[in-house]
């Protein structure tokens, strides 16, 4: 059946719901498998609109839960289709089963998370907690910082995720509410621009090849299993990041647009530098600006663009001369240091680096991250680095109401 | 198949069924003709998972062909709608062949494992008379 191309002006004001939507239009997917929950609902009901439109020519399924949405996708996936979904938070949490599933059946999936807060209790507003749930479930992760890093980011993801070489699939996390719901001006792609970079969908051990039947899914015990994971693990860390970068590379000279697996801000010369994921960079880099501007201190900002496979080369690259750094981390530890602290200290220790490495857990359930919050953040970095170490306990929640909780 | 290391077999939990392309038409072939893979369960033996065993009697069978339709496992083999045997190698010795077997007596009894198959056919039960 013939489905109609849209006319897109250069510049659409669009949220990140409908940025990803239009994305999965434009890719042309085979199949839609999908349970709705908010703040992520818009990107399948937006694509559902899109199908019964005729703007696209795939199938959407509307399945009962998201265990059974990501089941169709791996399923979709198996038999030789291009393949995507959304969910959000508890969504994300029923369906975290089947994400092992897809990653070790090494299917290429695009499954966009728009970030939100994990019951109890219940809250509906964005934090990274579900994005950090599922850090070890083998997918490949991106993290978008406004909608139109949402909308390239999904072009990006199908890219690496289908590339025979890869065949891990992908997430593309963008923050509830705050990129989900905030309109902002998107630059697009034409359809042909956008199918032209993610290309026609090429199968592999498909189960529709019926000259070649395959089992897919197949049980393996002691004898086995290792070998499959370490065979992931490997892929991961040493064939995606290059693929990553080359889809970066084609991506800028389609768009114009640049994208970096570390993403740094005014770090050239930065002495005290914040990282952070999702709109909080947006937010953070905006108070660098002006603690140079107006104190005088040489504040910095890394935006994490690929969470998984987790680019240690390159962040420990962008902070080794950095004299204090925070990590930020917007999800509940849960009697741990947060997974930022961990990693970035994971990839200076055993390095000649002297950086000082503090925490802090900020944010949760959508608790803003204000200025006033970051404005105090990098004067605490700058006085740890003026003294050469730590002054406060490694771990510190901001934001949060009653007595001061810092811990480490 | 042999035990290769992490880096020696194609990616995904995926086995393949045969190798090489499948027979052009395996409508119209047996399975001890097709180029099944060493990963395929047809080259598997399953015979330990039995603790009983079908035995065929060819003498009582009239070829209804109801235990090849009900066996759940394919381990009927028959040929030109004539019943030869049982494949051993994937049979379970779950005995819904015999319980389905309509003759009288019945082609094919369950035994122990170890039964022995000519000592077993030389006592063949008689045939049931029908209580009048």
């Amino acid at each position: 059946m013939a489905f109609d191309k849209m006319e897109l002006r250069e510049v659409e004001v669009w949220d990140g719901n409908f940025a990803a939507a239009q994305a999965l239009r434009q890719a042309q997917v085979d199949v839609v498998s999908a349970y709705p929950i908010t703040p992520s609902t818009p990107i399948v009901e937006g694509y559902a609109k899109f199908k019964s439109d005729n703007y696209v020519e795939g199938e959407f399924v509307m399945v009962e839960s998201e265990h059974a949405a990501m089941s169709g996708c791996i399923g979709a996936a198996a038999a030789g289709g291009r393949v995507a979904t959304a969910t959000s938070s508890q969504g994300l949490a029923l369906m975290s089963e089947t994400l092992y599933q897809a990653s070790g059946m090494r299917l290429p999936i695009v499954l966009n998370i728009v970030n939100r807060a994990l019951a109890a209790p219940l809250n509906v507003n964005g934090d990274h907690s579900d994005m950090y749930m599922v850090r070890d479930s083998g997918w490949i992760q991106f993290d978008a910082f406004c909608p139109q890093e949402a909308y390239d980011l999904n072009f990006i993801a199908f890219k690496v995720s289908e590339d025979h070489d890869v065949r891990i699939p992908a997430i593309v996390n963008q923050d509830g509410f705050m990129t989900s719901h905030t309109a902002q001006g998107v630059k697009t792609l034409t359809d042909d621009e956008a199918y032209g970079f993610v290309g026609e969908y090429k199968p592999m051990n498909d189960m529709l090849d019926f000259d070649h039947p395959v089992t897919h899914g197949v049980q393996t015990e002691e004898d086995w299993h290792f070998e499959h994971k370490a065979r992931q693990h490997n892929d991961m860390m040493t064939i995606v990041p290059g693929k990553i970068d080359e889809a970066f590379a084609e991506f800028e000279k389609l768009s114009g647009r640049k994208y970096n697996q570390v993403e740094c801000y005014d770090m050239e010369d930065a002495d005290v530098a914040v990282v952070c994921m999702g709109t909080s960079v947006e937010t953070a880099r905006e108070v660098a600006r002006e603690m140079r501007e107006q104190k005088g201190i040489k504040a910095g900002v890394v935006g994490l663009r690929v969470i998984r496979p987790f680019p240690f080369k390159a962040i420990g690259d962008a902070l080794k001369d950095v004299k204090a750094v925070a990590a930020l981390d917007r999800s509940a530890p849960g009697g741990a240091a947060g997974m930022l602290f961990n990693e970035i200290a994971g990839s200076l220790f055993n390095t000649d680096s002297k950086m000082l490495l503090s925490g802090y857990i900020y944010g949760l359930g959508g608790r803003d991250l204000t200025k006033k919050h970051l404005v105090d953040l990098y004067t605490e970095l700058q006085a740890n680095a003026d003294a050469g170490k730590v002054l406060t306990q490694q771990q510190q929640f901001i934001g949060v109401r009653g007595p001061k909780l810092a811990y480490l | 198949m042999a035990n290769t290391g992490w880096d020696e077999f194609e990616i995904g939990a995926m086995l393949r069924s045969f190798d090489g392309a499948a027979a052009e038409s395996i409508a119209t072939t047996h399975q001890e003709e097709r180029n099944y893979s060493s990963n395929n369960s047809f080259t598997a033996s399953v015979a330990d998972w039995r603790i009983e065993k079908p035995i065929f009697n060819k003498d009582y069978c009239i070829d209804c062909q109801f235990c090849w339709i009900y066996c759940p496992d394919i381990s009927i083999i028959s040929r030109d709608k004539k019943m030869i045997g049982v494949d051993m190698d994937h049979c379970k010795g779950c005995g819904i062949c015999v319980e389905v077997c309509p003759t009288n007596p019945k082609s094919l009894l369950m035994f122990p494992e170890q039964a022995d198959e000519e000592t077993e056919i030389a006592s063949w039960p008689q045939k049931e008379e029908k209580e009048k």
